[in-house]
């Protein structure tokens, strides 16, 4: 396993959820990235992250890893659940509540 | 050929869709990362097709982006995906251009 694979493998691992985006939860750079961004607060769920532009290795190796050409890209319990469209379908049709709960992340927002 | 008949193009040849839409959207992105002068970087599809129902969400997403692998090694940037019902999606495109 190349450096930059271990690299997002210890991060979506060791993280219930956890975020590639552009940017910072506190400054998202992209539109995308600050939709997941703000899905995930409004949820209220503990996540880190991870910004892409800072490295550029992480940019390319987050789209082989994944097999995904987008960022952002949203990880929980070490599997991949999609980009900027499917968080949002999920987030809407609360299947995104579901996918934490059955996973064991706390969600401040109940399903409705 | 521009990348929106490109992408038209190989979505059809792929998915033999039942509704497709292939909207450029790059002027609404202009200045931010991986805009470029002349446009054809970012890119709205809407399409149904039969081809999808089996598939997890994840699964029909990266179907249309391996379609579209080549126009993202030539600079396509950003991808939105609808998968739509067969007659095409509900709400009809009525994004406007903000005023």
């Amino acid at each position: 396993m190349s450096e930059i694979d271990s690299f997002i493998d210890e991060k979506v691992k060791n993280n219930d959820v956890f975020l590639f985006m552009k940017g910072t939860p506190d400054f998202p750079q992209c539109g995308f990235s600050g939709q997941v961004v703000q899905i995930l607060d409004y949820l209220g769920v503990e996540y880190d992250s991870a910004n892409v532009l800072e490295n550029q290795d992480l940019r390319e190796g987050i789209k082989v890893y994944s097999n995904w050409p987008t960022i952002p890209q949203l990880y929980v319990k070490g599997e991949f659940v999609g980009g900027a469209d499917i968080v949002r379908e999920m987030f809407q049709a609360g299947e995104l509540q579901d996918a934490l709960a059955t996973a064991g992340v706390a969600v401040k927002t109940p399903a409705a | 050929m521009g990348v929106k008949e490109a992408i038209s193009q190989k979505l059809t040849e792929k998915f033999d869709p039942t509704y497709l839409e292939v909207i450029d959207e790059s002027e609404r992105h202009r200045g931010h990362a991986g805009w470029r002068e002349g446009g054809e970087t970012h890119f709205r599809v809407r399409i149904a097709s039969g081809y999808f129902d089996p598939l997890s969400r994840v699964a029909q997403h990266r179907a249309v982006m391996d379609a579209l692998e080549g126009e993202f090694k030539a600079g396509l940037h950003a991808l939105q995906i609808q998968i739509v019902p067969a007659d095409g999606p509900v709400n009809p495109s009525v994004r406007q251009p903000r005023a």
